[in-house]
């Protein structure tokens, strides 16, 4: 047996080293559909209770949604339950073929392909598009799949400051000498909430004769007035060469993700981007589900109009109560406590007070940046955040931080 | 401090210190393991201290680990520093 126990015995360790550091994580099991309110086992073998989720990304309320639950079972009677194949050799149904075209349409770009996530998105795009000619300038909050991204590919890797223009400008000029440049950026960063700023990035990348890449998994779907997302909100709809998101989040929340870009560039990746060709085309009940969201808000604005309204009523809430908050006007609202042992305290409490939220610290966010990341859905009702914030008030009151700024958080946590 | 120090340490701040951001950079401040220096722009930091100090830092001396500080960094310019005057 080559398992043996002194290998055992070291990777024991290692999970021993995982928890000592406070960085293990658990899963808690719902017993119920994704929505604002869900019955939760934890801890295992604990009774089940039902809470306020405030911590999904089921930022249109679509996950559970009865058209979208009709469209996939219709999808699955149709067209059945999986490929057993890759795209390229027998996995390319019609609807996947559909469900590109509507996302091209959507996000107002020349092509799109799917992928199992948009994780393998990221992962694959940069080493099929890119090579050692060519440069990646990257914000350096982007999202840790760009991070891998990144490191599959043979291009120069660099990095901004954080929305830093200047900083952006003196780095393309830097590498005025490459092949390509590439602008890497998150349309709306995933933990801190705040969008890019798009329109200067690409008047750069004109500027600099760049191309821009925007991960836009917490945007599509609701950000901008009819939700085609970043682009759509910083008015360059149509001048983002590539936009990678996700069918995870907002668009129904099951899995698969796209590239959608110049025509170039996503052949590129149907030529050479290793997740797409090795691994299964997105199931149909997915790709289904997918086009029936598409017709949902392609018809109506009302689901990101109210996710955009129940937003503001939350922040407002937060402030009034005397939480610090990352400043931002999207449905993600870090409320920052800094301290790692503080944000898991915090988060535990409002699980006993009914309000599942989750604490994020090093290394998903950057030390001494510890929060409790909460996040909005069209399907919240009012209700439920006026349920939520006597909760965040209450555990506030326990923990000691309603009133206080980040320096004298900070000083709290010090102390 | 020295002027090697002084010069690097104010490189590290300029370039990767977020507007606002009251860290401080001290000789000893873990730099990549602490999360204020990302991996990826280790290469502008590489190309900066070769065209500053005119030198040359092969691959295989410029680990994570040789850029992890002030100090560490310092280190590595001046081996380099004598390996250039040994070459001539």
């Amino acid at each position: 047996m080559s398992f043996s126990n002194a290998v055992r015995q070291g990777y024991r360790s290692e999970i021993e080293g995982i928890k000592a550091a406070g960085l293990f994580k658990e899963e808690r099991y719902i017993h119920s559909p994704q929505s604002a309110e869900i019955e939760v086992e934890f801890p295992v073998g604990s009774t089940i209770r039902k809470c306020i989720n405030i911590c999904s990304n089921n930022y249109l309320g679509l996950s559970s949604h009865p058209e979208v639950i009709a469209a996939a079972h219709a999808g699955l009677e149709g067209r059945g339950y999986g490929m057993s194949s890759v795209r390229f050799i027998c996995g390319t149904q019609d609807i996947h073929r559909e469900l590109e075209t509507r996302l091209s349409d959507f996000l107002g770009t020349e092509d799109t392909l799917l992928f199992p996530s948009c994780m393998d998105a990221n992962a694959g795009f940069f080493e099929a598009c890119l090579n050692e000619q060519d440069v990646m300038i990257a914000d350096r909050l982007v999202h840790a799949s760009i991070v891998d991204g990144m490191r599959l590919c043979k291009a120069m890797q660099d990095s901004f400051k954080h929305s830093d223009m200047g900083h952006l400008e003196e780095k393309l000029q830097e590498h005025h000498d490459k092949r390509f440049r590439m602008v890497l950026t998150d349309g709306v960063f995933s933990m801190d909430g705040d969008t890019a700023k798009l329109a200067e990035i690409v008047a750069l990348a004109e500027k600099y004769n760049a191309m821009v890449f925007v991960d836009d998994s917490h945007a599509t779907g609701f950000i901008g007035k009819t939700g085609r997302g970043t682009h759509e909100h910083c008015g360059v709809f149509g001048k983002i060469d590539v936009i990678t998101t996700t069918l995870g989040k907002a668009l129904g929340g099951a899995s698969g993700g796209c590239v959608s870009g110049r025509r170039e560039l996503v052949e590129m990746c149907r030529q050479r981007a290793r997740p797409y060709l090795f691994s299964n085309a997105v199931a149909p009940v997915i790709v289904a589900g997918a086009l029936k969201v598409l017709d949902l808000i392609s018809k109506t604005a009302e689901r990101r109009d109210k996710l955009e309204s129940n937003a503001r009523y939350w922040r407002g809430l937060l402030k009034n109560a005397g939480f610090d908050l990352k400043e931002g006007d999207t449905p993600i609202v870090p409320v920052m406590l800094y301290d790692a042992k503080l944000a898991q305290d915090f988060a535990r409490d409002l699980f006993n007070e009914g309000v599942y939220a989750v604490g994020f610290f090093f290394p998903v966010v950057p030390k001494g940046q510890a929060r409790i990341r909460t996040q909005l859905s069209a399907a919240h009702e009012k209700r439920h955040l006026d349920f939520a914030i006597e909760a965040f008030r209450k555990v506030g009151q326990k923990q000691g931080v309603l009133g206080l700024g980040k320096k004298e958080l900070l000083a709290r946590c010090a102390a | 401090m020295d002027e090697i120090t002084k010069v690097v340490r104010d490189y590290i701040i300029r370039e990767y210190v977020q507007e606002g951001d009251e860290q401080e950079i001290t000789e000893t401040t873990p730099l990549i393991s602490g999360g204020v220096v990302d991996s990826f722009s280790m290469v502008s930091l590489l190309r900066f201290l070769e065209k500053k100090f005119a030198i040359h830092i092969p691959d295989s001396a410029a680990t994570p680990e040789a850029f992890d500080s002030v100090e560490r960094i310092v280190a590595l310019v001046r081996r380099f520093q004598k390996a250039e005057v040994g070459s001539v």
